[in-house]
């Protein structure tokens, strides 16, 4: 499982690496102009930034935020594509057809352009105070909120498809004519029956927020400066590819890193559940 | 197959209107309206000017009113103005369509044509090193982000060996080799997108199909690997990857629209990031409409193509 490690490792390294840097006396957000992009050495292992701020702690502080949209991102897809896709088994007929046709057109739409539409919409406009708009805790929940709005098809075409399968399985056919209501039979029957698939499509939904996340942000209509993430500590960088092409280096390997243990951990977790599934 | 036909069209027509209609009542909720740049423009205007601009422009109407001569107005033609550029939308798409469609176009190409002999090699191995070098190379190819790819294949080609230029396009009137060099690193980085997802369809298509008792049978009678394959097995596997393929499209559009931005190529995901980016919100609307437009369409054409090709899912 060595996708599980370094999931496990990155996860301790942003969770412990900030509070450690504080209790050393390092902070990430000072600006020393004086030291403006330091080489790599024993005070800075990985240098300073173009503010002269230990790119290191930068670093891990950027991956609190791009860790943390991820998994939040990944449990609210999850939770909404879940809900349709057991709506969708359950009623069947026209809830069915409508359901199953808008998460086959979302899955075709050109994801990046309208997100990049949505991520622009003024939150003033929304009726929200400027001091609430303005804020890195908006910028996290918009992101969240954004891919949930088009990331729920992949796991509630998968859970459809498990619980009609379940539904003609004799347990819950038992349960049904027991006259349990098709609310207790889908939590109790059902779910527990899922778990291992919906798994999966939560692991692999982390590594595609993440990887949502940083875009945006990269292009500005994500987690905007001074909060740092793995994305925008990549569009300050390309700005400064000519005199710091390191500052490039790390964000980016840090995210093909996440990223990828996410989708490995996640084909892992499917062969475990179905060997078959993975061809001989 | 004809009321296939016409059911999937109107599917398709009906969600072209429903996203162009979700992205004309987002204009509203967009910061700095044309009005209130005026305003910030002039400080003579009085409010009461205000109302009449608003009034002047429709912009007082119902939102489904206006959508409605919105929709009637691209119905002749009338695409509007764009404020960024002080153009025509109409004129400003064309060339860039036609940027987007070389790039995304070279590199989908590109992408095929490595991941049906790698898939193919795969599949004929389950499980060799071979295989798991195409996976791993596969994986990659979903996991790494495009817009650091990007900045990596610039760092290499661009600042260190100064073999090609960092972006941009080239001048006009310049030569091929001026576009093949600006084209280049765009390209490479489409095509190392493209090629995640398509290696593992090629790879599981194949490897579905070889599975099949017509294989066995051809393999007893003496066909070679080469024949089993170009032979049998992909014409097979090839009207399902079409349409799994065809998903696809969204998602090149997608990574264009990062790729253009990285290395300054004149394409529709440029002009859609410089629009919002711009407040140009009628530009955006309509860049975007026109990709929804495209992806959905080929999405349809790949949908009837399949029915067409493969009697198994046509439906009766």
């Amino acid at each position: 499982m060595a996708p599980a490690l370094v999931l496990a490792v990155l996860a301790i390294a942003v969770l412990l690496g900030p509070p450690l840097g504080t209790a050393f006396g390092l902070d990430g957000e000072r600006i020393d102009l004086l030291r403006r992009f330091a080489a790599p050495g024993a005070a800075h292992p990985l240098g300073t930034d173009e503010l002269g701020r230990d790119f290191l702690l930068r670093l891990l502080e950027g991956g609190r935020i791009s860790l943390l949209v991820g998994l939040a991102g990944a449990l609210l897809v999850t939770l909404i594509g879940t809900a349709i896709g057991l709506l969708a088994a359950f009623a069947r007929g026209a809830v069915d057809s409508l359901a199953m046709r808008t998460a086959d057109i979302v899955l075709a739409l050109p994801l990046l352009p309208l997100l990049v539409v949505l991520a622009a919409v003024d939150p003033m406009r929304l009726g929200l105070d400027p001091e609430l708009a303005g804020s890195a805790g908006l910028d996290v929940a918009r992101i969240v909120v954004l891919v949930a709005l088009f990331g729920w098809p992949a796991t509630a075409r998968l859970v459809r498809a498990g619980t009609l399968s379940l539904l003609t399985a004799d347990h819950v056919r038992a349960a049904r004519a027991l006259g349990a209501s098709p609310t207790r039979v889908a939590l109790r029957h059902v779910l527990p029956g899922l778990a291992a698939p919906i798994a999966v499509a939560a692991t692999l939904s982390i590594g595609q927020v993440i990887l949502a996340e940083s875009v945006l942000s990269f292009l500005g209509l994500g987690i905007r400066p001074p909060t740092p993430s793995w994305g925008n500590m990549l569009s300050n960088a390309q700005e400064m590819l000519w005199q710091a092409p390191r500052l490039a280096l790390w964000p980016g390997l840090a995210i093909l890193l996440a990223v990828a243990a996410c989708n490995l951990l996640g084909d892992a977790l499917a062969e475990r559940a179905d060997p078959r599934a993975s061809g001989p | 197959m004809r009321a296939y036909l016409l059911r999937r069209g109107l599917e398709t027509a009906a969600s072209v209107l429903l996203v162009a209609f979700l992205l004309f009542a987002l204009i509203d909720l967009m910061p700095g309206d044309p009005i209130d740049l005026m305003l910030q423009a002039d400080p003579r205007l009085t409010s009461a000017d205000a109302a009449r601009l608003r009034a002047l422009h429709g912009l007082d109407r119902p939102l489904l009113e206006r959508f409605l001569a919105w929709l009637a107005g691209l119905a002749r033609g009338e695409l509007g103005f764009s404020r960024l550029y002080g153009r025509p939308v109409a004129e400003i798409l064309g060339p860039r369509l036609a940027a987007t469609a070389v790039l995304v176009g070279t590199s989908f190409l590109l992408a095929l044509l490595l991941a049906l002999p790698l898939g193919a090699i795969a599949a004929l191995r389950p499980r060799s090193p071979l295989d798991r070098l195409v996976d791993l190379l596969a994986a990659f190819a979903v996991s790494v982000p495009s817009f650091w790819l990007a900045l990596l294949l610039i760092l290499l080609f661009a600042v260190e060996l100064r073999w090609l230029p960092a972006g941009g396009e080239p001048e006009p009137g310049a030569g091929p080799a001026a576009w093949l060099r600006h084209l280049a690193l765009p390209v490479l980085t489409a095509t190392v997108l493209g090629l995640g997802p398509l290696l593992r369809f090629v790879r599981a298509g194949l490897l579905e199909a070889l599975r099949e008792p017509c294989i066995r049978t051809a393999r007893a009678k003496g066909a070679g690997t080469v024949r089993l394959v170009l032979g049998h097995a992909l014409p097979q596997a090839l009207p399902a990857l079409l349409a799994v393929v065809a998903l696809q499209a969204g998602g090149l559009l997608s990574g264009a629209l990062v790729i253009e931005t990285v290395f300054a190529w004149p394409g529709m995901g440029r002009l859609i990031y410089e629009a919002i980016m711009g407040n140009d919100y009628n530009l955006a609307v309509i860049a975007v409409l026109v990709g929804t437009a495209a992806t959905l369409l080929a999405n349809l054409a790949a949908d009837l193509l399949h029915a067409r090709l493969d009697p198994r899912v046509r439906p009766g």
